[in-house]
């Protein structure tokens, strides 16, 4: 199928609703056919949208991929794909393989505290009310076509609940994994609620297995009630052919505290959409992204942050280095409404390009309607500091290793905010990795991958500047 | 004779700054650098050091037999030149002990000798760190990110040590020194000299001549080395200014 032609959705969408909808509630089912109306009245985004002016989306719509409303691999075997072990990080793991929970026969896990961890689909015929009951209440489909699509269209994804005043003590990490023969389009749809007190820590993995080109276009919403806490990690590392679209919504009531970090390590093209509505007074977020880019790789990072009640505040911290080609863009809108008085709202997008081809668009709005309210933005572009290069190698540090020095320097602010020690070790080791060219696409996620041949095929070129 | 520097004219950005200097160094001595505010000290030891904002224009510069100006900073920095700067360059996010490993094993890359273990690195750390008596807290910062100006310099001579160069071109080092801070950064340099190295000292000061005995002092003036001597040029210069030297000395 190709996505550029919008007609298609809805044919498609009618010859296999039954499969589609299979274990849909009723209001799940309205919800579904609601988002394919706004899905096709949207029509998918060109450059002429102001939300995509700076990014060409147009060749990934223009693939021909296969689309599976059914799991169709019944004779794939998880455990090849998923060999992981996090040294001294003790995880619940679950894992979805092209889009599919991959121990879909097991039932939702539940542990003592309550806590339930698994599959969408499956979490939809187990606990229909607390699907129903916040499924579409963060994300919204009248504006954003992607998120309409996976509204009408996704089967699956990872499910979490966590209920009042219980503590997730081990971090549960999600991992999508595209991995098929030929191209392939797969939509999942996460769904995290935290009940009031409670406390998660989450970190979600995109990665490639092959070399195939990949369409991702998932929409993850998490629903904070007040008081919760949450620590939320994206690591995304996927083949140069691949195309991945990550749009996230987060609810979050009184008093409630949420840290996400986006890590950005290989990716043909990644667009993070990062959407939090700060709904009760002395609710906080902090939104941080690291993208490493190099040849003709693309990152795109929008952020929206709504502050629709007092006293919360938001930092947002968004650090690149790009090389050959590589392309940025940045966009951070922030809006503070009338009576968000006492607002405190950050945002910051630095930049480090080693090429003059490679490009970043960043471009901050702010909409401020409160009148007592602290912001501030800034946004730079540079090169590395002559002085530092000059200093490092006037103590007989090579050429190479100084830049690596200062480009993992300037990476580290980023690092340095994930609080979990083993999971930043691991992360810090990647980055170290990706920046020397050692990384390959294998060094899957915070797991040790199997697969014997690990092509180190991206690399940032040390011999410019 | 470790460092020979003939007719050396160096210039930036069109402007000329260096307009033939002659020095000899060698191993053993300590000469003195002295001259009034820019008149081309700081330049004349980076463009030793190998920076490539200055151009230079005629002259040479031989260290140990070999051709410094052909070289690039790093490989003139293995083969011995240490540059203690004048202002101390801050590098956020890079800690000390992480920059001075990968300098030394660099440094033992190019000699072929295998990367120095961690341990020895540790111990090595922690015997210079004794030497100019730096705090234990300061080589877990990054480098130099919000020193006072003492601390730089501290951490230019712990370098130094920790480097164990031939020749070190320590450029106004004393400056922002407390009088305690003066006399350990002294010991420290007194204490590395030897009959295989040299040191050249840029100064404003007589009184850290009396820490570290000059064997010559020079006077760069304009871009020239206009007249040299004993240490007790130095002390004349503290008396009577650079006025009377202008026509020639
Ligand atoms: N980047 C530059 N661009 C233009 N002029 C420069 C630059 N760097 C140095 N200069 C000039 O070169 C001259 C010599 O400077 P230098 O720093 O070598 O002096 P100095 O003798 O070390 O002075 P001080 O005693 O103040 O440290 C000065 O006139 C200075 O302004
Ligand atoms: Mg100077």
């Amino acid at each position: 199928m190709i996505l550029s032609d919008i007609t298609n959705f809805d044919q498609i969408f009618r010859e296999n609703l039954k499969t589609i909808g299979r274990r849909d509630t009723e209001i799940v089912s309205e919800y579904r056919a609601d988002a394919l109306n706004h899905l096709l009245r949207l029509g998918l985004p060109t450059s002429s949208n102001e939300r995509w002016r700076n990014t060409d989306i147009s060749k990934a719509l223009q693939t021909d991929y296969s689309i599976f409303f059914e799991d169709f691999q019944d004779q794939l075997k998880p455990e090849d794909y998923f060999t992981c072990e996090v040294a001294g990080l003790d995880t619940w793991l679950i894992t979805l393989l092209n889009g599919w929970y991959t121990f879909k026969n097991s039932p939702l896990r539940i542990l003592p505290s309550g806590t339930i961890i698994g599959s969408l689909s499956r979490a939809m015929v187990e606990c229909p009310e607390l699907v129903e009951n916040h499924l579409g209440k963060a994300a919204d489909n009248s504006e954003n076509a992607f998120t309409a699509m996976n509204s009408a269209f996704a089967t699956d994804g990872f499910f979490i609940y966590v209920p009042d005043g219980v503590e997730v003590t081990k971090t549960i990490q999600m991992v999508n994994v595209v991995s098929h023969t030929d191209p392939i389009f797969v939509q999942t749809r996460n769904l995290v609620i935290l009940g009031k007190n409670s406390k998660l820590r989450l970190a979600h993995c995109d990665d490639s297995h092959n070399h195939n080109p990949g369409f991702t276009n998932s929409v993850t919403e998490i629903i904070m009630a007040e008081n919760s806490n949450l620590d939320h990690y994206k690591l995304q590392n996927i083949n140069d052919h691949s195309t991945l679209i990550n749009n996230t919504y987060i609810h979050q009531e009184a008093g409630s505290k949420c840290t996400t970090n986006a890590l950005s390590l290989h990716g043909g093209f990644i667009r993070n959409e990062i959407f939090v509505k700060l709904n009760g007074r002395e609710s906080s977020v902090d939104v941080y992204g690291l993208y490493l880019m190099d040849k003709k790789q693309a990152v795109d990072n929008y952020v929206f942050i709504d502050h629709a009640a007092a006293d919360c505040t938001s930092t947002e911290m968004f650090k690149g280095i790009l090389d050959d080609y590589a392309h940025a863009v940045f966009n951070g809108h922030i809006l503070v409404r009338k009576d968000s008085q006492r607002t405190i709202a950050y945002q910051s997008n630095r930049n480090i390009l080693l090429t003059d081809k490679a490009q970043i668009n960043s471009k901050p709005f702010l909409e401020i309607y409160a009148d007592d309210v602290k912001c501030s933005h800034g946004a730079t572009v540079g090169q590395l500091d002559t002085n530092a290069m000059f200093y490092l190698r006037s103590r007989g540090i090579s050429e190479d290793n100084a830049r690596l020095l200062l480009m993992y320097a300037f990476a580290a602010e980023i690092i340095n905010k994930i609080s979990i020690e083993s999971l930043r070790d691991r992360l810090d080791d990647m980055v170290k990795k990706r920046l020397r060219g050692e990384l390959s696409i294998c060094d899957q996620c915070v797991l040790h991958c199997k697969t014997p041949d690990k092509p180190i095929e991206f690399e940032i070129d040390l011999s410019k500047v | 004779m470790l460092l020979q520097i003939k007719n050396l004219h160096a210039s930036i950005q069109g402007k000329e700054i260096l307009k033939g200097v002659n020095l000899e160094v060698n191993r053993g001595e300590v000469h003195a650098i002295m001259g009034p505010n820019g008149t081309g000290k700081s330049t004349l030891a980076s463009v030793i050091a190998g920076r490539d904002i200055y151009e230079v224009t005629a002259g040479e510069v031989v260290f140990n037999s070999l051709n410094l100006l052909d070289m690039p900073v790093e490989q003139r920095a293995r083969e011995g030149i240490f540059l203690g700067f004048q202002y101390p360059v801050e590098i956020p996010g890079v800690s000390i002990s992480n920059f001075l490993r990968t300098a030394l094993n660099d440094i033992r890359k190019y000699k072929g000798l295998e990367p120095m273990p961690a341990t020895e690195f540790l111990a090595k750390m922690e015997e210079k760190k004794k030497l100019v008596e730096i705090h234990s807290k300061l080589t877990n910062r990054s480098v130099n990110e919000g020193f006072s100006g003492g601390e730089k310099k501290k951490n230019e001579i712990f370098q130094m040590a920790m480097l164990e160069p031939i020749l070190s071109i320590l450029d106004e080092t004393d400056s922002g020194l407390d009088i305690d801070a003066l006399r350990i950064v002294a010991g420290g340099v007194n204490s590395l000299r030897s009959e295989k190295n040299a040191t050249i000292v840029i100064t404003h000061y007589q009184r850290l001549l009396e820490y570290i005995v000059p064997d010559f002092v020079h006077v760069l003036y304009e871009g020239r080395i206009i007249k040299s001597g004993g240490k007790e040029l130095a002390l004349e210069l503290e008396e009577k200014g650079y006025d009377w030297l202008k026509n020639g000395g």
